[in-house]
């Protein structure tokens, strides 16, 4: 869906997404990383059990909660992305004690 | 300049856009020992944001506008006052005791004054079909391009009103994108509204700019004016956007991104959890947190500084925030009030001045009724997923305004804690009893302002008294 200018090539941090590898720029965030490897949809919502994609990409709408590193409901927007990070999409509400 | 919190600070500053950035550096200036908090890793805010880190590198892309936030930046760094960012604000107390998170973890800090500076939000654009995958606002595609250098591959779609989205189109052509089409949702009615402010905006600064902008992307965009009414389509993602004129049949054209954009409005939630009053904007169509002429409100020790104290755009926000650091300044007892009128003579020049033309932006890109009194079956709340038709229904049941309706619908109950749906809820409610949203008001808001995990809550340190006021024996 993105792709990127020139000046932003070489992305040099891998994280995982439902245990695939994907590749991000260091500045990125999560929710960026997610839509540069064309991964669209981020969660199901707990009410109606429908897809979700990142909407504001500024911290305020929450529709890009994520699993990250086994914490659930992070805001992929304002989380950068780390070398080995794991990113898990959810699928309704957060799980209990994640 | 990036520090450890201290659990102390004279002036806090919330928000590193242009109003805090501006506060921040003018308020260490005057030598009063200053932090400024922000929930981005690097300053800049919105408007600036990334302009640190930022892989666009080629200026014709963001434009002039954009990379005057470096000298901004670079000011504040020089300053001297601390920088603390990553740092969400969960709450601001009497005190001033300000509640925040830092990667996961739970603080407690004092200030003696606050100035919060936290700016706009893009105003809710409630479409049948928007909380599809497919569907972002237009600041969220802008965040893209200046974070990651991110352009959309295939032609998009951009539908609604205001400033910016001429800005983005311009930016994203530059950056080599493609636009399927403009939909322009703005009123014709308002036209013949902003006439009697022409003269003041053709004086100010943004009417050329304005109209080169205009100008530059309707050479190179199919623009359809006059849109009344808007659908985005899909199933699991979008596909195409479904549009009508007036009374015209519907039309549609296929995209896999559609940006949406009508205006911005003021953050409210830090503000007002605060216990700060709104105040209904007729004219800006929203509300905005009670403010005196120095950003100061009727909150012992907190004032508020730019667009969060209402919407009067980028450059204005640089000189609101320097006039409400000298009263800072004046109320800790570093100035006495003359120095402070003084001083702030030159500061409120420039900000009349970049405040003039606004009255005529406000009045020709005021959103349509249609566009923020959604129809029946639209979701309003994206959180809860309540629709517009089961708001209406509350109110036909006796639900008299937006905090009634969090008990009947859960409605502004969910994560968002009604950012992306305060401002509709109150105009549908008062649509359907036929008042004006003064009347009807805004969410109770109160903190952590953010969610945090009551692991957290429970991680900060505590004093002996404050455990045994709790623990028995």
């Amino acid at each position: 869906m993105f792709r990127r200018l020139p000046d932003a090539a070489s992305p040099t941090v891998t994280l995982t997404i439902d245990g695939q590898s994907i590749a991000a720029r260091p500045g990125d965030s999560v929710a960026a990383a997610l839509l540069a490897a064309g991964i669209v949809t981020c969660r199901t919502t707990p009410v109606g059990g429908v897809p979700r994609a990142p909407y504001c990409l500024m911290g305020v709408c929450f529709d890009c909660l994520v699993t990250i590193d086994g914490q659930g409901s992070r805001q992929a927007c304002l989380t950068r992305v780390r070398d080995g990070m794991r990113v898990d999409t959810q699928r309704g509400k957060r799980v209990a004690g994640r | 300049m990036t520090a450890l919190l201290r659990e102390a600070y004279e002036l806090a500053v919330v928000g590193a856009g242009p109003a805090g950035l501006a506060a921040a550096t003018r308020a260490a200036a005057l030598g009063i020992d200053t932090v400024l908090l922000d929930e981005q890793a690097s300053p800049g805010g919105q408007i600036h944001r990334a302009i640190a880190e930022t892989p666009v590198q080629d200026h014709a892309v963001l434009g002039a506008d954009y990379w005057r936030g470096a000298a901004l930046v670079d000011a504040f760094r020089a300053s001297g006052a601390a920088y603390v960012p990553g740092a969400s604000v969960w709450s601001v107390t009497r005190g001033v005791e300000l509640g925040l998170s830092i990667d996961g973890a739970a603080h407690v800090m004092q200030a003696r004054r606050v100035i919060l500076a936290t700016g706009a939000l893009e105003r809710p654009m409630p479409i049948p079909g928007w909380t599809l995958p497919g569907v972002m606002t237009v600041g969220a595609a802008q965040i893209l391009l200046k974070t990651g250098g991110l352009v959309a591959e295939r032609p998009i779609v951009l539908a609604g009103s205001g400033p910016l989205l001429w800005l983005f189109a311009r930016q994203h052509l530059a950056a080599g994108g493609r636009i399927a089409a403009l939909l322009d949702t703005t009123p014709r009615d308002n036209r013949g509204r902003a006439l009697p402010h022409l003269p003041a905006f053709l004086r100010s600064p943004y009417a050329v700019k304005g109209l080169r902008l205009i100008a530059a992307v309707r050479a190179r965009v199919r623009v359809i004016s006059g849109i009344t009414a808007l659908r985005a389509e899909g199933d699991t993602q979008l596909r195409a956007v479904a549009y009508r004129r007036g009374d015209g049949a519907e039309q549609r054209v296929a995209t896999e991104l559609l940006l949406l954009h009508q205006g911005v409005a003021p953050q409210l939630n830090l503000a007002l959890a605060a216990r700060v009053a709104p105040v209904w904007n007729d004219a800006q169509r929203c509300f905005h947190p009670a403010v005196d002429a120095w950003g100061t409100t009727a909150v012992d020790g907190v004032a508020i500084a730019g667009d969060g104290a209402g919407i009067a755009g980028a450059e204005a926000a640089v000189w609101h925030g320097r006039v409400a650091a000298l009263d800072a300044a004046c109320r800790l007892g570093r100035i006495d009030r003359a120095a402070r009128d003084r001083a702030a003579g030159p500061e409120r020049a420039m900000l009349e001045r970049w405040t003039r033309g606004r009255r005529f932006l406000d009045a020709l890109y005021r959103p349509a009724d249609s566009f923020v009194v959604p129809a029946d079956a639209t979701v309003v709340c994206r959180c809860e997923e309540v629709t517009a038709r089961q708001v209406r229904d509350a109110v036909a049941l006796g639900a008299a305004g937006p905090n009634q309706l969090k008990a009947f619908l859960r409605c502004g109950m969910g994560p968002c804690q009604g950012r992306l749906c305060g401002l509709t809820v109150s105009e549908l409610v008062a649509a359907t009893r036929g008042v004006s949203p003064a009347a009807v008001g805004y969410y109770r808001l109160r903190p952590p302002v953010k969610p945090i995990t009551l692991g957290e809550l429970a991680s900060l340190p505590k004093s002996r008294g404050a455990v045994g006021a709790v623990v028995r024996g």
